[in-house]
């Protein structure tokens, strides 16, 4: 069953075409990976997925309905958690942020509510830092907390942008490992750079430069040989496969658009 | 000391100096953790200009400043949604313009003599009982705001894109802290002055903000240190003849001092 299915999308700002022609389908369970250059449409996909943008062409259809404000069955997990680093504000505080929108008590927040934030905490093992301040947490940490406030409303999806980006190595395998494990019950998109470490947990990916090729990459074991065993994939060799046509693994039968986007990827690998 | 007491003056001094702190506090503290530092400075020097009106007008100042500066909040809520990038530039227009109109027409009032030193300054000595009952309004509405839109206030505080995902309409909020930020501005005219309003907003937020856990307490504890604050700064005023207003900045700013030291030694 998919649970965002994406067709024909375009999208501009003003009039620099921003993405073109995206076509995706996003099943449930699927763990994917959203890659690609700066300023190649990432983050403004996943804002037209959350309905914080509309399209210019093309519809965007989360769990069968056109994407809205509000989407209550997506968890949303924001990029630069380290912002605001000084905000006077707990855990459990920013957790219970998840609530917020939904018919509120008349005062504070409710037991059920503080229940719910709890399980949440306890989901990403962060239940006994509830009551520290937000600021005083590594950003690992934080992240954790993020990914708890997003879970609070209980979504079918989540979506998380650069979620490892100011995160150390043995942080960002954590976050992964968590992110597995909340796999098994909730589909996962995540945007991130980091891609040989992303590409070990994602079951698809899609390489995103104004236009999408999309690849299955759920056998990956057989498709990229690492040097040694646990070691991450060679970025160079995912490189010239995740951007290129010929790659003879692609899922013809769920990738709508498989276009070249060799320029755009030379220029990438030099910036790196 | 004791004796002072029994003047009437300064109990109104007292009650004054205790509820202004309070709203000073709680948004004082909504404004530092929301970055408008700098536009609640221009709508305080904003509201010379409804002042300078109320006074040629024949109306009451309390109401002339506090139209302007609502006026001005509004403005620069709107300018906010539509020119983001050159906000500041707005902001410092709005500043200077408000202060000019004030003067001119204050110049303009046939016969005008009294000191406007004191609204730049502040008279807490001279606060009647019709501004008694307008600082504990507004205290009461902040907190009545506060209380029902707790959660709501945090979250568009906190992360307002997030807040904005999960429906909360962040522009009515912004634009709520705003106008409850000219109204505290405004009754905080009478205790320090529009000059060194910020001072009073700022000073104790910061030290509040150092030792607090959640916005709650940060508010909370900035009015107890708001307070604190007021009242050593009135008796030192009273005791080597000082204006009120300078000498409660004052003691705020050494405090401040004194307690970065002390917090960078720990």
């Amino acid at each position: 069953m998919s649970v965002i299915e994406i067709e024909n999308l375009s999208f501009a700002y003003d009039k620099d075409l921003i993405l073109e022609d995206i076509n995706l389908t996003v099943d449930e369970k699927d763990f994917l990976a959203i890659i690609g250059p700066n300023g190649g449409g990432k983050s403004t996909l996943l804002k037209l997925i959350l309905g914080m943008l509309k399209p210019k062409k093309g519809s965007i259809r989360v769990l069968g309905k056109a994407a809205s404000k509000n989407p209550s069955h997506i968890g949303y997990v924001p990029q630069n958690t380290n912002v605001n680093t000084d905000f006077p504000i707990k855990v459990i505080e920013v957790v219970l942020m998840g609530h917020v929108g939904a018919k509120n008590p008349l005062f504070g927040y409710g037991k059920d509510e503080i229940a719910c934030a709890m399980g949440a905490l306890a989901q990403v093992g962060m239940q006994e830092h509830s009551q520290s301040k937000i600021g005083s947490l590594s950003g690992g940490q934080r992240q954790r907390v993020m990914i708890a406030r997003a879970l609070c409303a209980h979504p079918k999806i989540l979506i998380l942008d650069e979620p490892t980006s100011s995160i150390d190595i043995k942080g960002q395998k954590e976050i992964y490992e968590l992110l597995k494990l909340l796999n098994q019950s909730i589909t996962i998109v995540v945007v991130s750079h980091d891609i040989s470490v992303i590409l070990e947990y994602a079951t698809k990916a899609a390489h995103i430069n104004k236009r999408l090729s999309y690849h299955d990459i759920s056998n990956k074991k057989e498709i990229f040989h690492t040097h040694n065993e646990g070691e991450h994939f060679c970025e160079v060799e995912l490189l010239q496969m995740l951007g290129s046509e010929s790659c003879n693994t692609c899922d013809t039968s769920t990738s709508s658009v498989t276009e070249v986007v060799e320029p755009a990827e030379a220029k990438w690998r030099e910036t790196k | 000391m004791i004796e002072a007491l029994s003047f009437e003056f300064i109990q109104h001094a007292l009650i004054a100096g205790i509820l202004v702190s309070f709203a000073a506090g709680i948004i004082g503290s909504l404004i530092v953790v929301n970055r408008m530092v700098f536009l609640a400075g221009g709508i305080a020097h904003a509201s010379y200009g409804g002042i300078g009106l109320a006074v040629f007008f024949g109306f009451p100042i309390f109401l002339g400043a506090s139209l302007f500066a609502v006026g001005a909040a509004l403005l620069i809520s709107s300018l906010t949604l539509r020119k983001r990038h050159r906000i500041d530039t707005f902001i410092g227009l709005i500043w200077a313009v408000g202060m000019a109109i004030g003067v001119i027409f204050i110049d303009l009032t046939p016969g005008y003599n009294v000191d406007m030193m004191s609204y730049l300054f502040g008279s807490i000595l001279a606060v009647s009982t019709e501004d008694l009952y307008f600082m504990g309004t507004l205290l009461a509405v902040i907190l009545f705001v506060m209380t029902f839109w707790y959660r709501d206030i945090l979250a568009v505080s906190y992360d307002s894109e997030y807040a904005a995902l999960r429906g909360v309409h962040v522009r009515f909020f912004y634009t709520l802290i705003l106008i409850l930020a000219a109204l505290t501005v405004v009754v905080s005219i009478k205790v320090v002055g529009l000059i060194l309003v910020i001072a009073m907003l700022t000073i104790p937020v910061y030290i509040a903000e150092k030792l607090s856990h959640s916005l709650f307490g940060m508010m909370f504890l900035s009015g107890l240190i708001a307070t604190l604050f007021t009242l050593v700064g009135l008796w030192f005023s009273y005791t080597y003849n000082l204006t009120s207003g300078a000498s409660i900045i004052l003691i705020s700013a050494a405090s401040l001092g004194a307690f970065l030291l002390f917090y960078k030694g720990k």
